[in-house]
C-alpha cells in the first residue's frame, strides 16, 4: 500500500501542509507581481524626471538670427541628478538634422507611427551601459525658422533599478512578514477547527464500553453527520443486544417447560414395564419434540428476521418471486403432509422494496400459522390492490378466535406457547417484517375462509 | 566616446590642441621599481610632490612618473586615449572637474570602492569613479603695499563698489583669468554666473573698467606681486597661498558673500583600474595624504584665509563645487560658446 502513509497523515499536517503550499504559491506570484510592479513604478518615476529634462531642454531653445541656439538649462541636469549615479545623454538636433550641441553618437531614435505623440520613449545602450531615452520635439514657425527641432534626452538605468529592487525588496519583506503571520494565523486556525475532533475522541475514549447511548456532545455540522452515523449504529447495536437479550430469555422462558415436561414423561417412558402404555408415552415424547423443533425454528426465525430488519439492504423484488420460493421449497411438507397447497399469483409483477429472505421467513410463518391451525385448502399468493401490495395466506378455515385476533402479533402468546402451539410467535415475526418495511398486517374473513396479508407499499420502479 | 576632439577645440578656440605636450615631467621612486605608475595632472610638481613622495615612502615598489598637463590639454588627452580605447594615464589628477565630471560621464573612468573613497562627502563622489581630494578656495589676491587696508574688498559687493567709485585707481588694475585659456579660469566664472546674480554686474564693472583676463595662476599672482595689478578675482587659493608665503606684499580675502571651493577631481582612466593606482587614490584620501596636502596647501579652510574670520560660519559661505552631472551642463559645447562670447563681449578682446 504506497499510500497508506499519506492516509494516515493526521488532518492538522495535510491541512498545514496545503495552507503551506497555498501560501509559498500565492507568495511566489505576489513575489514576481511586486517586481513588476516595482520595476514599472521605477520606470514610470524616473520617466518623468525624463520628460521634465527633456522639455526643460526644449524650451530653452530660442531662435536668434535665424538659426536655433540652445540655452543648456541647469535646471534639466539637477532633475536628472535625482536619479544620483545615472550618466546622463542628451542631443538637441536641428531643422535640418544637424547635431546643435550634446553627445554626437546617441542611438538614433526609432521612426514613430504617423500621427503618433511626438514623446517617444525608447531604450538603447549609451556607451556600453544600458540607458533609456527620451525623444521630445519643438516646432517652430518663425519667418526666419520653420521646422521641427528634436531633443533626445537619456539617462542609465542604476537609479531605475535601485528603486525597482528596492520596491520589491520592501514588497517582499511585507510580504514574508504577512506569510508568516498567515502562517501562524492558519495553525491556529486548524487547531481550533479540529478541536470538536478531539472533544469528540476524548468523549468516546471516556466512555463506558457497556454505553450504548447517543452521543450527546455538540459538534460542528461536518462532524454531526459521523457523530449521527456513529449513534444509529450504536442504536442498532443497542436494538440487537436487546433482540438478544429478549431472545434469551424468551428461549429460555419458552423451552424451560416443554424441556422440563419431555424430561419427566421421558423418565416415566423408562420407568414404565408396561409395553403399551410406554408406546403411547414415547409417541406423546415424539408429538413434543416436534413441537419443540418447530418452536425453535420459528424463535430462530425471529432472531434472523430481527438481525436483518437492521442489516439487511433493502432491495427492489418482486413478491410472487417470494411466493413461488416458499411453495417451492416444499418445507411445508414437513409440518402438514399431504395438505395442497395453492399458487395464487397473477401476470403482474408485484414490486416491493424490501429484504427477500426477511420477507420469505414472515410467509413461511404465517403459512406454517395456517397449515397447523387452519384448514384446507391453503392457498398462498400476491396481488396489487388499492391500499399496496400484498402477500397473502389463505386458508379455508373461520380464523383465529376475535379475542385472540386482538392479541396477534404480541411476541408471544402465552397461551401459545405453554401448549407449544406457537402460533403467535409466528405472527409476531410477520408483523415485525411487515412494520419494518412500513406496512401492516391485514385479516379478513372472506367467504371462502380467512386470510391474512402483509401490505407492502407498492414500488412500481423509477421507469415504466 | 561621445564629444569630439573638434568639439573641445570650438568650445575653448584651443588652436593648438593637438599635439600640446606636457607642461613638466619629473619621475619620482626608485628606478628599478617593477611598477610604473603614470600620473597625470594639472597640479604644479612643486605642490603636490611632497605628497607623492610620501606615498612612495609607503610602497617602494612603485616608482612614479608625474606628467603636468594644463587643464584643457590634459581633458582632451584623456578623452582621446579613452575613445581610441588605449591605455594613458593611470590617475588623472584635474582641477578641471567638469572636464572629469564630462570624462566619467562618457564611461572613461573606472569604478573603485574602498573605505577611503566611501568615507568622502557625497558631493565630491560620483558612481564611485570620480573623487574630489583637496579643498582650494576661489580667493581675491591683491597687492598690501598698493591697496589700503580700508579698500580690501570683503566681498564681491565691495569690488563691485571699488570698480565703480574708484575707478581712477583699480580701472584696468584688475586681473582675473582668461576663461578661454583656462579651464580653471572657465570653471569658476561659470559656477559664478550659477551662484549669484553678482555675476552679471562684476562683468558688467570689469568691462566698463578695462579689467585684464589673463592666463595661468602664477602670472597673475605675480603680476599682482610686482603691482602691475592691484587686486585678482577668482585665483586659486592654493597658489595664492604659496606665493602669499614667499611674498609678504601679497595679500589674500576669500569673498565673505559666498566662497566657491574646488575640489581637485581624480579619475582612474581606464575599465580596470590598476592595483597601485587604486593605493595611490587611497593613500591621497587618507589622513596622512590629507596632511601632506594640507602642508603644500592644497587643502584650505576658506575661514583661514580670512582675517575676520568671526563674520560668518565656513559652512554657510563655502559653496564646494560637486562633482556631480550639473556640471556637465558646463560642457555643453553651446553653453559654453554663449558664455565665452558674453566674456569677450566684457572683456573686450
Amino acid at each position: 500500500m504506497a499510500d497508506r502513509p499519506f492516509a494516515t497523515l493526521s488532518l492538522t499536517a495535510r491541512m498545514a501542509a496545503g495552507l503551506v503550499a497555498l501560501l509559498l504559491v500565492a507568495g511566489l506570484v505576489l513575489a514576481l507581481a511586486s517586481f513588476a510592479y516595482g520595476r514599472a513604478a521605477a520606470q514610470d518615476a524616473f520617466d518623468r524626471l525624463l520628460i521634465g529634462a527633456a522639455n526643460d531642454i526644449a524650451a530653452s531653445v530660442s531662435v536668434i538670427d535665424g538659426a536655433p541656439v540652445v540655452d543648456l538649462p541647469l535646471s534639466a541636469f539637477e532633475l536628472l541628478a535625482l536619479a544620483p549615479e545615472d550618466r546622463i545623454a542628451y542631443q538637441v538636433r536641428g531643422v535640418d538634422g544637424t547635431i546643435l550641441t550634446g553627445h554626437a553618437d546617441l542611438p538614433a531614435a526609432p521612426r514613430p507611427a504617423r500621427g503618433a505623440d511626438d514623446t517617444l520613449f525608447f531604450d538603447a545602450d549609451f556607451t556600453a551601459e544600458p540607458a533609456r531615452f527620451i525623444r521630445v520635439t519643438r516646432r517652430f514657425a518663425e519667418r526666419s525658422l520653420s521646422g521641427t527641432v528634436e531633443i533626445v534626452v537619456g539617462q542609465t538605468l542604476r537609479a531605475r533599478r535601485e528603486l525597482a529592487y528596492d520596491i520589491t525588496r520592501r514588497a517582499l519583506v511585507a510580504l514574508a512578514g504577512g506569510g508568516v503571520a498567515l502562517l501562524a494565523l492558519t495553525l491556529l486556525v486548524v487547531r481550533s477547527a479540529l478541536r470538536p475532533l478531539d472533544r469528540l475522541a476524548e468523549a468516546l475514549a471516556a466512555r463506558d464500553p457497556q454505553d450504548l447511548t447517543p452521543i450527546a456532545t455538540g459538534a460542528p455540522r461536518e462532524l454531526a453527520v459521523m457523530v449521527s452515523a456513529m449513534n444509529g449504529f450504536m442504536d442498532r447495536l443497542e436494538r440487537q443486544f436487546g433482540a438478544m437479550r429478549g431472545l434469551i430469555s424468551d428461549t429460555a422462558h419458552q423451552l424451560r417447560t416443554p424441556v422440563a415436561a419431555l424430561r419427566a414423561q421421558a423418565d416415566l417412558a423408562a420407568s414404565e414395564p408396561d409395553p403399551e402404555r410406554r408406546d403411547r408415552l414415547v409417541a406423546r415424547i415424539h408429538r413434543r419434540s416436534v413441537s419443540l423443533g418447530r418452536l425453535l425454528d420459528q424463535m430462530l426465525s425471529r432472531a434472523l428476521v430481527v438481525h436483518r430488519l437492521d442489516s439487511a439492504r433493502r432491495e427492489r423484488l418482486d413478491l410472487r418471486d417470494v411466493t413461488l420460493d416458499i411453495v417451492e421449497s416444499g418445507d411445508h411438507q414437513l409440518l402438514a403432509p399431504g395438505v395442497e397447497i395453492r399458487l395464487d399469483i397473477g401476470d403482474e409483477p408485484v414490486m416491493v422494496r424490501a429484504d427477500a429472505l426477511s420477507l420469505g421467513e414472515a410467509a413461511k410463518n404465517l403459512l406454517g400459522n395456517a397449515l397447523l391451525h387452519g384448514r384446507g385448502p391453503v392457498s398462498v399468493g400476491a396481488e396489487i390492490r388499492d391500499d399496496g401490495a400484498r402477500l397473502f395466506v389463505q386458508d379455508a378455515g373461520p380464523g383465529p378466535a376475535p379475542e385472540l385476533r386482538a392479541r396477534l402479533g404480541d411476541r408471544f402468546v402465552h397461551s401459545a406457547a405453554a401448549s407449544g402451539q406457537s402460533s403467535g410467535l409466528g405472527l409476531s415475526i410477520a408483523r415485525s417484517v411487515a412494520e419494518a418495511y412500513g406496512g401492516h398486517l391485514r385479516m379478513e374473513d372472506r367467504p371462502d375462509g380467512f386470510r391474512i396479508s402483509i401490505v407492502l407499499d407498492a414500488d412500481p420502479g423509477e421507469t415504466p | 566616446m561621445t564629444r569630439l576632439r573638434a568639439l573641445l577645440c570650438l568650445l575653448l578656440t584651443c588652436a593648438a590642441l593637438p599635439g600640446a605636450a606636457q607642461e613638466a615631467v619629473r619621475r619620482f621612486g626608485p628606478e628599478d621599481a617593477p611598477t610604473l605608475l603614470v600620473l597625470r595632472t594639472t597640479t604644479d610638481i612643486a605642490s603636490f610632490a611632497p605628497t607623492v613622495e610620501a606615498f612612495l615612502a609607503t610602497r617602494p615598489d612603485i616608482a612614479l612618473r608625474y606628467e603636468q598637463w594644463g587643464s584643457n590639454d590634459l581633458y582632451a588627452l584623456t578623452a582621446a586615449d579613452c575613445a581610441a580605447d588605449r591605455p594613458g594615464a593611470d590617475v588623472v589628477i584635474s582641477s578641471g572637474v567638469h572636464q572629469m565630471v564630462d570624462l566619467v560621464n562618457d564611461h572613461c573612468a573606472a569604478p573603485r570602492i574602498s573605505p577611503e573613497t566611501t568615507a568622502l562627502p557625497d558631493l565630491l563622489r560620483w558612481r564611485d569613479e570620480i573623487w574630489g581630494i583637496s579643498r582650494e578656495p576661489a580667493v581675491m589676491v591683491y597687492n598690501r603695499r598698493l591697496v589700503p587696508p580700508g579698500d580690501v574688498p570683503r566681498t564681491r559687493f565691495d569690488l563691485l563698489d571699488l570698480l565703480r567709485n574708484r575707478e581712477d585707481i583699480y580701472g584696468g588694475k584688475v586681473a582675473t583669468y582668461d576663461i578661454e585659456e583656462s579651464g580653471l579660469g572657465f570653471l569658476f566664472a561659470f559656477m559664478d554666473s550659477q551662484e549669484a546674480s553678482t555675476f552679471g554686474a562684476l562683468m558688467e564693472a570689469f568691462a566698463r573698467s578695462g579689467a585684464v583676463a589673463t592666463c595661468c595662476s602664477a602670472e597673475i599672482i605675480d603680476g599682482v606681486a610686482r603691482g602691475d595689478y592691484l587686486i585678482a578675482y577668482n585665483v586659486l587659493g592654493s597658489y595664492a597661498q604659496q606665493q602669499a608665503d614667499r611674498n609678504s606684499d601679497l595679500g589674500i580675502a576669500a569673498p565673505e558673500d559666498y566662497t566657491l571651493v574646488l575640489s581637485r577631481a581624480a579619475i582612474l582612466p581606464g575599465r580596470a583600474p590598476s592595483v597601485a593606482a587604486g593605493a595611490f587614490l587611497d593613500f591621497i584620501l587618507s589622513p596622512q595624504g590629507q596632511l601632506a596636502m594640507t602642508a603644500s596647501h592644497l587643502n584650505i579652510s576658506a575661514s583661514a584665509l580670512t582675517r575676520n574670520a568671526e563674520t560668518g560660519s565656513e559652512d554657510s559661505r563655502s559653496r564646494l563645487i560637486p562633482l556631480k552631472p550639473p556640471l556637465l551642463v558646463a560642457m555643453d559645447r553651446m553653453k559654453a560658446a554663449r558664455f565665452v562670447a558674453r566674456w569677450r563681449d566684457a572683456f573686450g578682446n
